[in-house]
């Protein structure tokens, strides 16, 4: 994109902050998100991610997942994390992911819509930006 | 057939030892006695912090958070909420004090931690500019840009009330109006992301998750004070970070957002990436900019502060990544939503890096005024292994250890610095029974020593001493006398040097010579090391009463000082003790003794 006027800007965030509420990306609506800071890879965050990208294509999701990375939300005693955002469920956030459990939490969740036991986090505080 | 509901139990260790797992199977069995078991799921969790209140039950969809459930509330969980849909008014969580010191009315929130920092931290790509712009970002820029004046942007921070967080807690509005009435044909804007503490990274997670944030920031400092040139100094050893910074820096030179002529208003300003080699001092501000300049990284004297005289000789404002981090969404929520938050004198939110003897070791961001038991026991999950608290070392190499009795002290700048400790960048220790403070003191002198630039003398010689001292006191040849001589170097210290590396470094010497100073005593008179960490002072023996001669010790020994017969009481060489412990750690009967 080339340099914005102001008028761009106010138009380029209105419209992604509504792509960012109905949390729908490209026409997908089912987001599937890693975090990838130093302490998730350190703790093999980018296995985790491989192992989900092989697996949402077995299972034929690409049309309707898409993967994306985060930074550091801060609960680095169980990274690498995972955050799943889709219809029909709540919005899950996954600690200590590693390739197996990556696995599970597409089969289960995902498709499966239930739960993945004993890996499940709390977000650490309210979104100050949505308030 | 998809679930409606789903019911978390706390799974984690303080919550499992209270009873987690018959809430689960109660609820399980509640659920199928009330042929509801297909609209419920219940599954177990990791930890949820908040131990102290567990067990913890979160309802879901409808957020319900439950505390101190017992076993028999089960029934009522899945009759009223799953059948019904009500919430067990009862069992909700309440915390009339948090909610009361952030004042902010309208978020009925249980979480102790309040993200501003790290707002997007977690939330957003930060290769994605789009994401950052779609949350507000470049919205505070914009802003200033098109509806206020330098000045106005001062009277915004004054209002704020924001502090730098990058240690002494210097106000911000007053940094950059210094600036502003400096004449100058070129001034600077500065980020500070030498984060050199160890144990400390929140300035690493905050580029590495929001680097637009800090950009954004440096952009609106410059249409204040007038400048047009920025620098990040951040430590080659954050390559993760640098990429990112370099790709963010690149995406809003490409929307015009950085460069000539921003967003059409006439201002320009454009940010360079400069490479720190990991020297602590290069985090002391002024020896920073001499690295910037590419002369060694060596503090000079202050004033003039930067602020007035910095870069190449011009006024130079620097913040640090925190600091930065808070400016965008000040200017776009306004002072006074940001200045409820936090206490009369310290505004807004800390991030602390919470570390060491902890279970839920992370990044944590919470309300200045909050207390060092809400981060360590609700928010951290109190300590490893059942543990006893021992102390808590905020501000690295240049602050204090904590004791237990200020456990409930509300954390800001002035509360820290009246313990003899500081807020520094916010790296937070936790020390627990096993730790001695005596060794935890030499290993800071140890790093002092290392990362001293030896300019001044106070600094150089004074580490060097204290630290020939603490070794002395740990191998159990110190003196009483040594002990005032600590504090009368430290105190000096504290004077003379140059710049606040120096001032600071005895500062966990200090901190523990007063409030442990029995420990210190006994090292020095007793020649004991309670904790067990100091080798010269243990002395590793076997209790014949309770060796049964299985020999695992003896075949554990790496230098084959444990001898006896198999059925046979076995003996520990002294002599040959290498001290490593490892006897201690293999002994199933508690026969190995260490003293």
């Amino acid at each position: 994109m080339a340099k914005m006027t102001l008028e761009q800007l106010r138009i380029l965030r209105e419209e992604k902050k509504g792509e960012m509420i109905k949390r729908d990306v490209e026409g997908k609506n089912i987001q599937i998100i890693v975090g990838m800071g130093t302490c998730g890879i350190a703790a093999g965050a980018k296995q985790t991610f491989d192992e989900i990208v092989k697996s949402i294509d077995e299972h034929s999701l690409n049309a309707d997942v898409i993967i994306r990375q985060t930074g550091c939300m801060g609960l680095c005693h169980v990274e690498p994390t995972v955050e799943i955002v889709m219809p029909g469920m709540p919005a899950t956030i996954y600690g200590k992911v590693d390739a197996a459990t990556a696995r599970d939490i597409v089969v289960k969740h995902v498709v499966g819509k239930t739960l993945v036991q004993n890996h499940i986090y709390d977000r650490p505080a309210v979104d100050i930006v949505k308030n | 057939m998809a679930y409606k509901h789903f019911i978390l139990v706390c799974g984690g260790t303080g919550c499992e030892s209270s009873r987690a797992d018959d809430i689960y199977k109660e609820l399980k069995a509640s659920a199928e006695a009330m042929g509801v078991q297909d609209e419920v799921q219940i599954v177990k969790t990791g930890c949820f912090g908040f131990c102290e209140k567990g067990p913890i039950v979160k309802v879901l969809p409808s957020e319900s958070f439950y505390v101190e459930v017992k076993p028999e509330d089960a029934k009522e969980i899945i009759s009223e909420q799953i059948v019904k849909g009500r919430e067990v008014k009862r069992l909700l969580y309440k915390d009339e004090r948090q909610k009361d010191r952030i004042k902010v009315e309208d978020i009925g929130f249980y979480q102790k931690q309040y993200r501003i920092v790290l707002r997007n931290c977690g939330i957003i790509n930060p290769e994605n500019i789009d994401e950052y712009i779609a949350r507000d970002g470049y919205a505070g820029l914009e802003k200033v840009l098109t509806s206020m004046k330098p000045d106005d942007v001062i009277e915004e921070l004054k209002a704020a009330g924001l502090r730098g967080r990058g240690g002494a807690g210097f106000p911000t509005w007053r940094k950059w109006m210094f600036s502003k009435g400096v004449e100058s044909d070129q001034k600077y804007v500065v980020c500070n992301a030498d984060e050199g503490d160890p144990g400390a990274y929140m300035d690493r997670s905050t580029i590495e998750g929001d680097p637009h944030s800090v950009i954004e920031a440096m952009a609106i400092c410059g249409y204040t004070v007038g400048s047009t040139k920025g620098f990040v100094y951040i430590r080659a050893e954050y390559p993760l970070a640098i990429e990112r910074l370099k790709i963010a820096l690149q995406q809003a030179r490409d929307y015009g957002l950085l460069g000539d002529d921003i967003l059409g208003t006439g201002f320009s300003f454009d940010i360079e990436i400069r490479l720190g080699a990991g020297a602590f001092v290069c985090g002391e501000e002024t020896a920073l900019l001499q690295s910037i300049e590419g002369n060694r990284g060596m503090p000079i004297p202050r004033p003039p502060f930067p602020a007035v005289k910095g870069l190449w000789g011009k006024p130079t404002i620097i913040n640090n990544v925190e600091t930065w981090a808070n400016i965008p969404v000040i200017l776009t929520k306004g002072s006074a939503w940001f200045a409820k938050i936090g206490t009369e004198t310290s505004k807004g939110t800390k991030v602390f890096a919470l570390t060491g003897k902890i279970n839920n070791s992370g990044l944590v961001e919470v309300p200045m005024g909050t207390t060092l038991r809400e981060i360590i026991f609700d928010i951290g999950g109190g300590i490893k292994d059942g543990k006893k608290f021992k102390g808590a070392q905020t501000g690295g190499p240049s602050g204090g250890i904590i004791t237990e009795e200020f456990l409930d002290l509300p954390i800001d700048y002035e509360s820290l610095t009246s313990l003899g400790s500081m807020m520094g960048s916010g790296g937070l220790i936790v020390m627990d029974e096993d730790d001695c403070v005596v060794d935890v003191s030499r290993f800071y002198m140890e790093f002092c020593v290392d990362e001293s630039c030896g300019k001044c003398s106070p600094c150089r010689i004074g580490t060097n001493q204290m630290h020939a001292i603490l070794v002395k006191i740990t191998k159990g040849l110190g003196t009483m006398e040594d002990l005032e001589k600590l504090e009368k170097i430290g105190l000096a210290m504290r004077k003379a040097a140059l710049c606040g590396l120096g001032q600071t470094a005895p500062n966990p010497t200090l901190s523990t010579v007063k409030r442990f100073r029995q420990e210190y005593v006994d090292h020095i008179v007793n020649k004991s090391c309670v904790a067990g960490k100091c080798k010269d002072l243990v002395v590793f023996s076997i209790d014949k009463a309770k060796c049964i001669g299985c020999s695992l010790c003896a075949r554990k020994c790496p230098v084959n000082c444990i001898s006896g017969d198999k059925a046979q009481k076995f003996t520990i060489d002294a002599s040959k003790c290498i001290k490593c412990g490892e006897c201690f750690k293999a002994c199933k009967f508690s026969a190995v003794v260490k003293k």
